[in-house]
């Protein structure tokens, strides 16, 4: 009758600790096994280390306008590998100094949309009654509020900067999370075994965070994914509507750019075709990350691939 | 009822609302388990024995009225605190839900999901929990490396036994065996009965067994209950109950199995036209009138209680009264 058993000599911290850190390996190696998420981790801590160095790859001066280090709309040569702006900067330069203000409104815009979206709609999927209600209700007003009207208020109130970006995508973009989220909540907690964690004597807490969250989770994750990019390109429309903060340098704002002097029609392809790839690359990166994770967390995904 | 009753419903009834009224699932139910007693429930689908199961936990959804009284060791399950009534579940009475397939996550390895009802009602660490997740797993015939499993690794035999042994994981009084053996193979099925048997007797748990076999439960339970819209129309000793029958509805249920190696049964099966009533609209009288072989006259007009039947049997029809007792029927109780 003798069961394996860990020793149990420590204290019950260190337990715990010793429990994460093996869980959090197990977590590693199956992720590995993934070879599109290695890519897309691969891809996505390039771009981090990108951002991070900026100010050392690049010279505040290199994205000067007034003082530009080239002659403007040329093309690509020895000095600039990706050619130059409509002000003589190196767009190569723009990119990397980019990196920084798409990745920041790409992480917390995510951050905060996915947070609330999520915690709101497992809410108002697993109570009933009045409270499902009144989050559904609020949801529905959050849903209709167009964000760059929301924008620019935010920016009259707050100052135009990052952070008023970032809350008026976040406060704009949780509704349709949550929306989702309910809707998975409401079909996870009909299956059986939501009545037998009932009927074990779990409460409120127990089943949402036990049963409920991992089985959204895969929802929560592919939402995640889109959600960044969403963020990145929302944050490309303010800058061209001016509410972003002007002497930052975005993807977003350099595409506008490239737009503003007719790059398309002028086959201009170096000034408007680096920042989307950028862009879609981060996605890409994300998205692959995401489905990695989802396939870890899922059992039943994780056989099929092996 | 004894010291030992570990449960005890006096007059359950559930009515749910729905938009067209209230349906009476349960109208006035009473019956008692001991501890180690084996009590089956039986019944066509939708008379409300599911609905009795998820009762005896207060698991009902909103939408169903409970009226009477569920002693739990001697206190009302209905009236408790939500507090006393998580503390009740599981650790005082679990269930075998059916279809072990969808009670199980599919997300979590099924060990810790064992281990879940041990770490809401006790305080454990972890080495304590694998320990009891591998003694239990050994106990209902798995091996304990089985715990890293996930619920998809396993057949659905393994899965039900998966889930006695979580029912078992807190040592409960009350085990609520719902249609434990459904939608498994008839050799399956024999193991889990066998074992499910074993461990209720093992332990000295109460086992209430629910299920629309017959056969199933006289095998398992000690007493037999048959219920019929919501009522117990006949309750007794097992073989008592499934070979002599009283109720003319539990008559036609036992031979509603045909015995193998009985040619006669074969070509000639027993059973019951038409379906059980609809809840929201049942006949007047015996609700079994209908439907009854032996109806009498006055059958749609009395509603009949359940009416001692002889060796510790008791049945709801005015055929196991005696002729005076039937006019007495007749003249005093009118419909309700």
């Amino acid at each position: 009758m003798t069961a394996p058993e860990t020793i149990s000599t420590s204290s019950p911290r260190r337990l715990t600790w010793a429990r994460r850190r093996r869980s959090a390996a197990q977590f590693w190696q199956q992720y590995r096994r993934n070879r599109g998420g290695m890519f897309g981790l691969v891809v996505l801590l390039l771009f981090v280390a990108t951002a991070l160095l900026a100010p050392w790859i690049v010279g505040q001066d290199a994205l000067s306008v007034t003082r530009p280090p080239g002659a403007p709309l040329q093309g690509p040569s020895q000095a600039f590998l990706l050619g130059t702006d409509r002000s003589g900067r190196s767009v190569l330069d723009l990119i990397i100094w980019g990196s920084r203000v798409s990745l920041t409104v790409g992480f917390w815009a995510t951050f905060i949309s996915i947070t609330f979206g999520a915690l709101l709609g497992i809410a108002a999927g697993h109570f009933h009654g009045w409270i499902s209600t009144v989050i559904m209700r609020v949801t529905d007003w959050f849903l209709v509020m167009p964000s760059l009207v929301l924008g620019v208020a935010l920016a009259a109130v707050l100052g135009r900067s990052l952070t008023t970006i970032i809350i008026a995508i976040g406060v704009t973009a949780w509704p349709t999370t949550a929306r989702l989220v309910r809707a998975q909540t409401l079909a996870v907690e009909a299956r059986p075994y939501i009545e037998r964690a009932h009927a074990l004597g779990g409460g409120h807490w127990h089943v949402m965070s036990r049963h409920v969250l991992p089985n959204v989770m895969p929802i929560v994750l592919a939402q995640t994914t889109l959600m960044v990019g969403t963020a990145i390109l929302t944050e490309s429309t303010f800058a061209f509507l001016g509410l972003g903060d002007p002497t930052t340098a975005s993807w977003g704002g350099t595409i506008q750019a490239a737009r503003d002097v007719g790059a398309v029609s002028a086959r201009m392809w170096w000034y408007i075709l680096p920042p989307g790839i950028a862009i879609v690359l981060v996605v890409l990166a994300f998205t692959l990350c995401g489905r990695a994770i989802e396939g870890v967390l899922n059992p039943k995904l994780r056989e099929r691939r092996s | 009822m004894t010291d030992s009753t570990v449960l005890e419903v006096d007059d359950l009834s559930v009515t749910y609302r729905s938009g067209s009224g209230e349906v009476p699932a349960v109208r006035g139910v009473s019956f008692g388990i001991a501890a180690g007693e084996k009590l089956g429930l039986a019944g066509e689908s939708g008379c409300g024995k599911s609905t009795m199961a998820l009762a005896m936990l207060r698991l009902l959804p909103k939408s169903a009225r409970m009226t009477g009284r569920i002693l739990f060791d001697g206190d009302d399950v209905l009236d408790m605190t939500w507090g006393r009534l998580r503390a009740v579940r599981w650790a005082g009475a679990s269930i075998v839900f059916q279809g072990a397939m969808h009670s199980l996550n599919a997300v979590q390895r099924i060990g810790t999901q064992i281990a879940e009802p041990m770490y809401l009602h006790e305080k454990v660490t972890e080495s304590e929990a694998q320990r009891r997740v591998g003694e239990l797993l050994e106990q209902v015939g798995l091996p304990t490396r089985r715990a890293d499993a996930f619920p998809h690794e396993l057949s659905g035999g393994q899965r039900q036994r998966v889930m006695i042994a979580m029912a078992l994981a807190c040592n409960p009084s009350l085990i609520i065996a719902d249609e434990p053996t459904t939608a498994l193979d008839v050799m399956i099925q024999a193991q889990i009965l066998t074992l499910i048997e074993s461990l209720v007797s093992e332990h000295g748990i109460a086992l209430l067994m629910i299920s629309h076999d017959l056969s199933v439960l006289a095998d398992t339970c000690d007493r037999l209950a048959i219920m019929y819209a919501g009522r117990i129309v006949e309750e007794g000793p097992s073989q008592r109950v499934f070979t002599s029958p009283n109720h003319p509805y539990s008559a036609a249920l036992s031979t509603a199995f045909p015995t193998i190696g009985d040619p006669a049964s074969r070509r000639n099966p027993g059973g019951l036209a038409g379906d059980p009533p609809d809840p929201a609209d049942l006949p007047t009288g015996c609700a079994f009138h209908p439907r009854c072989p032996s109806r009498l006259e006055h059958c749609s007009s009395v509603v009949p209680e359940l009416w001692p039947a002889g060796d510790d049997t008791r049945a709801a029809c005015v055929l196991t009264l005696s002729d005076q007792g039937r006019s007495l029927a007749s003249t005093t109780k009118e419909t309700v």
